[in-house]
């Protein structure tokens, strides 16, 4: 029952924060000097006054800015975030959704090897803190974090798409043959032309995590229990892998969520970069065409996204911890 | 809160000095103040003097680097770039520094309503990624390396703002705090004189790590096109144009590209080590 | 600003790379398909509602127009068998071809130009390109095969306007929003290729047209990859992924010489349709005095640039026409580097560095200005930086601030919120610049937004449009040539060599003063060589 009271609680408290999220969605656009008009009413030479006025009002620029936000606000609701203000004036919509899935997709497989990765090395270290394997995961993570990602990904292009010819360079499939593949070639298709983006999304990643599940290991082996459990003469595989993995991983959820935007993000890099048509390249374009309709749709659509992810962290870490619905922190 | 004595600190003094990673941190880190202090006097040539008949030529006794796309020295530019890399970790960082101090210490010090709604705002912040927020407001503002700061900064705080937070609800039933209280202090300085200078050990260390990764996004923004601008050599632009020569012209990418890793690797070190060191809860 | 492809062939002299391929042998064969390397994807796909040259470049091979240019740049028929001209130049009867269909089969009749041409000069129509239809007084199609439109005044580009922008579907267009139409997506045309499917920001697919009224293409496919990052593009057309892309000065010098290159690949350069300037806002006090305006010129080393930034491959712009045109004058004033005259100029404008910091400075204002270009265009931020360079040698001091495109034209273009630009213009086929340096076109959104007025250009302007005969207009655009230079509104900079690279499988790419596409539809591969299937 409990559960369910926090459940409660922990939506009602996803209402205020949505509407933040959509408050500055909106309004960073409108800090742009000038005011977020079509495109086509910018290069038209012949646009009359009258008719600027006439397209302000089909956009419904020519309200106080709180009714536009009341407007978009309402359309957000149901799914409508207006037309694009490019030539193919498409729902926004429409052109978010399309795009949605690939970036998902390489997120969650990042998501996934930043994990596989991560753990073992965090623990590893953590058991041999100090030792050499500590400091050279460490350094070697803390690179991993810190050379620029589209470095990176030209490097190993280079190395692997050219030098060694065993991967594609970009894109997400092959062009060719590609209708006439089963169902297996299309997931091996796939997956060779997935394997440099979503290494190269991980790969910031790994210093973080493996950071983090050292030092939450190291405080989990330094409690009680885990001493009793040592006195008991368990081995220290089952100490370390069935005790103390458990407790240590549970907050980890939570950066889970956390991490979440900065992967997105990463993501209009690395699409730029390996000619991946996601929502980065689509927040970049629109952008850059000031697109404000879409710019404005993307933003709004992924943090709203970033925080459905880190509700379900937050279900998933109180599932598992009942310390968390009951009120309980830390230092019981 | 147990440690923080006389005796522990000495220990953990000990503990950095014997930890190499967070020396060699140390080290890179002060070794780049010295060259983005001195730059003028180091470089071997003036960052900007254009040569269009010695475009691209390799790393040699008269150009250690080589030159760029259009006959710069890239010594003299990465010379240079440092203090452009470095002021835009610096003031980024110092911007959200401050910023999420000042947040985190009211809300942690007021609670309740007030701590309720600036949480509130750090949630919604959080939900961004922060390079789109950054490249929609540069890209409708001038990319000037100021604003650039100034949006890296605004889109960082959240991490002080929360750890500061903690401490604060942490600190501010403490003896000290309520002794300054019955004296008649008032909350500002309560706050920022009293509870801060015992909260400043977390905030340099994530202030350190914030560091890198603000080079890291200048960067990322460069490669997009609206970091740095040209010709102001920033390690950032200098690496998206030695990108589109890698084949020819390596050295255009690997130096900066290296200078940027060495440099973020550099204050990660040292953040950690300091971490170790100023954090009594782990020896 | 950027005008359609078909209507951008424009030379006479071209540079061919010595290894054009001549397909001997047997006969061409049919098959394949030929994968093009594009940094942006398409916007729309109706020809007269886009601005941007990947989507002409598609929609150019999906719709014809009445006229072409063949490769020799002269104006042929297309839709149109052929045309007549009434003696006062005012009346252009078009007869068209009989028997050519849309894809679904309806046939093309003068109807679908009547009503393209309607279309386009409606004011709720957002295009850019209604300003040469305006001229048209009428309009009729009095049986389906004959197009007939009347002009004001004689208007010489009158006939090279009529290309492939303004044909539309009327059958399917027809009383509907052109904005919201499925075409803009989904084209349905009559060119020699089909729009297959377009996946958004990845790829656009055609196939062959087989009922191409001029004979079908040899290959059967034409896909557009879209891949931004200039970088990753040249790593695919390597690896084999593309088969067709720019090159940049560059990689063109530096980077395909090696024997794999030579084997695989085929290179041209030819000079491109354009040229570079820098521009002043002839607005601002700075810029009004003409000798300021000639010290610049002075002060900028534009071999320097070509060096430097086109690596040799380019040659330097003396005014807004291409060296090559018939209509250029070689004999205009030029401006060699000489900094000491610019620095001799400037000080008789009163420029002078009166408080030693090392820049100019007049009535207590120092000679600082910011030059404006757009974002991602790498040669124009090299010329930027080399012109900065220069610029401060003698004592002026050039900030460089690069925007993004829409809102350099929004924001700080239409609204002529500038001191200097450095742009380029795309160059039409005939020689009228009316639009670009007429006084009357200083207006808001329009062209001339340096604000140039010259009394004797603006009459010139308006002669060489009523002009017909060759000799006539060229002595007209000569005159403007020459007073162009003198006033040096803009530093012209340069024109830039294109330089694509094809795989060397493709035969029939015959270089031609217009180019190398204009023959697209006949290039062909041989049957072991080919490589795609197209279903």
């Amino acid at each position: 029952m409990d559960f369910f009271l926090w459940l409660l609680k922990r939506l009602l408290a996803l209402v205020p924060t949505f509407f933040g999220i959509t408050l500055i969605s909106f309004f960073v656009m409108h800090l742009a000097p000038g005011e977020p008009m079509s495109i086509q009413a910018d290069f038209n030479p012949k646009m009359t006054p009258e008719m600027r006025q006439r397209l302000r009002a089909q956009y419904g620029l020519d309200k106080p800015l709180y009714v536009q936000y009341g407007r978009w606000l309402n359309g957000l609701i149901h799914l409508d975030l207006g037309r694009s203000f490019s030539p193919d004036r498409r729902k926004v919509w429409d052109k978010i959704r399309e795009r949605l899935p690939v970036t998902i997709l390489i997120n969650v497989l990042s998501m996934i090897l930043i994990l596989v990765v991560a753990i073992p090395l965090g623990v590893r270290a953590a058991v041999r803190q100090n030792s050499l394997f500590d400091q050279v995961t460490t350094v070697l993570v803390f690179i991993a974090y810190a050379a620029p990602a589209f470095w990176v990904a030209l490097l190993l292009m280079l190395l692997f798409g050219i030098k060694l010819d065993l991967l594609p360079i970009s894109g997400l499939h092959s062009l060719m043959g590609y209708d006439s593949m089963t169902t297996f070639q299309r997931v091996l298709d796939w997956s060779k032309h997935l394997v440099l983006p979503v290494f190269v999304s991980a790969i910031g990643g790994l210093a973080g995590f493996s950071r983090y599940t050292r030092s939450s290991m190291l405080e989990v082996l330094r409690q009680d229990y885990i001493t009793t459990a040592r006195a008991k003469g368990l081995s220290e595989r089952k100490v370390i892998y069935r005790h103390a993995l458990r407790n240590a991983l549970l907050p980890l959820i939570t950066i889970l969520g956390l991490s979440v935007p900065g992967l997105i993000g990463g993501s209009v890099i690395f699409e730029s970069i390996f000619a991946i048509p996601g929502v980065g390249q689509l927040m970049w374009s629109s952008v850059m065409a000031r697109d404000y309709p879409v710019l404005m749709g993307n933003l709004v659509i992924v943090s709203v996204l970033t925080l459905l992810g880190n509700l379900l962290a937050d279900i998933g870490y109180a599932a598992v911890d009942p310390r968390v619905r009951t009120g309980i922190q830390e230092g019981d | 809160m147990k440690g923080g004595s006389i005796e522990g600190k000495r220990r953990s003094i000990g503990a950095f000095c014997q930890n190499p990673l967070a020396i060699i941190g140390l080290l890179i880190v002060l070794a780049l103040a010295l060259i983005a202090i001195f730059a003028p006097l180091i470089a071997p040539y003036d960052p900007q003097a254009i040569d269009t008949f010695h475009i691209l030529e390799a790393p040699s006794l008269l150009h250690p680097c080589g030159t760029d796309s259009l006959g710069r020295d890239c010594l003299s530019r990465l010379i240079y770039g440092a203090r452009i890399s470095l002021l835009v970790g610096f003031v980024a960082v110092g911007i959200a520094t401050v910023v999420g101090t000042f947040l985190g210490a009211l809300a942690g010090f007021y609670g309740g309503f007030v701590d309720g709604l600036i949480m509130r705002f750090v949630d919604i912040m959080l939900c961004f990624p922060a390079i789109f927020l950054i490249m929609a407001v540069i890209a409708f503002l001038e990319p000037s390396i100021w604003n650039i700061m100034i949006v890296i900064g605004l889109t960082g705080w959240m991490g002080v703002a929360r750890l500061v937070r903690a401490e604060f609800l942490s600190l501010r039933k403490r003896d000290f705090v309520l002794a300054a209280k019955i004296s008649g202090a008032s909350d500002f300085d309560i706050l920022f004189s009293e509870i801060l200078p015992n909260a400043i050990a977390p905030i340099l260390v994530s202030a350190t790590l914030g560091i890198g990764g603000a080079i890291l996004t200048e960067s990322a923004l460069s490669f997009l096109g609206i970091g740095v601008q040209p010709p102001t050599p920033s390690w950032g632009n200098m690496l998206t144009e030695g990108k589109n020569n890698l084949e020819i012209a390596w050295w255009l990418s690997v130096f900066p590209g290296l200078a940027i890793l060495i440099t973020v690797l550099g204050y990660n070190l040292l953040g950690e080590g300091l971490r170790d060191f100023l954090d009594p809860r782990k020896d | 600003m950027k005008r359609p492809l078909i209507l951008s062939f424009l030379a006479l002299l071209f540079l061919l790379f010595p290894f054009a391929s001549f397909g001997k042998g047997p006969g061409p064969d049919y098959g394949d398909a030929i994968v093009v390397g594009s940094i942006g994807d398409a916007s729309t796909l109706i020809p007269m509602l886009a601005s941007d040259a990947t989507s002409h470049e598609i929609a150019g091979l999906i719709y014809n127009g009445l006229v072409k240019y063949d490769k020799d740049l002269n104006l042929v028929g297309d839709l149109a068998e052929s045309w007549d001209i009434s003696k006062d130049g005012k009346v252009i009867t078009f007869h068209l071809r009989h028997g050519v269909r849309w894809e679904d089969g309806v046939p093309f009749t003068s109807k679908d130009v009547l009503f393209g041409f309607k279309t386009i000069i409606d004011p709720k129509t957002p295009t850019a390109y209604a300003g040469d239809f305006l001229e048209v007084e009428k309009a009729e199609a009095p049986d389906p095969y004959t197009f007939k439109v009347t002009y004001k005044e004689p208007f010489a580009p009158a006939l090279s306007s009529w290309g492939n922008i303004v044909v539309l579907p009327e059958h399917l267009l027809k009383g509907k929003d052109i904005t919201k139409s499925p075409l803009s997506r989904h084209p349905v045309g009559l060119g020699p290729f089909r729009f297959k499917l377009w996946k958004t920001q990845e790829r656009i697919e055609l196939v062959a047209n087989k009922d191409y009224f001029d004979g079908r293409p040899y290959l059967d496919g034409y896909i557009m990859r879209i891949i931004p990052d200039p970088a990753t593009m040249f790593m695919e057309l390597k690896a084999g992924g593309i088969d067709w892309m720019g090159l940049s000065p560059i990689q063109y010098k530096r980077q395909t010489n090696t024997p794999f290159f030579r084997k695989n690949f085929r290179k041209y350069k030819y000079l491109s349709f354009s040229y570079t300037y820098l521009g002043y806002n002839l607005r601002h006090p700075f810029f009004k005095d003409k000798r300021v305006r000639k010290a610049i010129s002075y002060a900028i080393d534009k071999k320097e640039i070509i060096r430097g930034v086109l690596l040799g491959l380019g040659v330097v712009a003396t005014g807004p026409y291409k060296p090559d045109a018939w209509y250029y004058n070689p004999n205009v004033k030029r401006y060699p580097y000489d900094p000491q005259k610019a620095k001799r100029l400037l000080r008789e404008c009163g420029w002078k560095d009166t408080d030693g910091d090392g820049i100019l400075d007049k009535d207590g204002r120092p000679f600082v200005f910011t030059v404006l270009t757009n974002q991602g265009n790498s040669l124009r931020d090299k010329t930027a930086q080399i012109i900065q360079y220069r610029l401060k040698q003698v004592g002026i001091r050039m900030k460089i601030r690069q925007l993004e495109w829409t809102a350099f034209i929004n924001d700080f273009i239409d609204k002529r919120r500038f001191e200097a630009v450095i742009l380029g213009w795309t160059l039409g086929q005939d020689p009228d610049i009316f639009d670009i340096w007429h006084s009357s076109k200083t207006g808001p959104k329009q062209l001339n937004f340096i604000g140039y007025k010259n009394k004797e250009v603006d009459r010139l302007l308006v002669l060489g449009r009523r002009t017909f005969e060759r000799e006539e207009r060229k002595k007209v655009y000569f005159r403007i040539q020459e007073i162009l230079a003198e006033d040096q509104p803009y530093t012209f900079l340069y024109v830039p060599m294109a330089l694509p690279v094809i795989h060397a499988r493709f035969r029939g790419i015959r270089p031609a003063p217009a180019g190398i596409d204009y023959n697209f539809i006949r290039w062909w591969v041989p049957k072991d060589e080919q490589k795609y299937i197209m279903p």
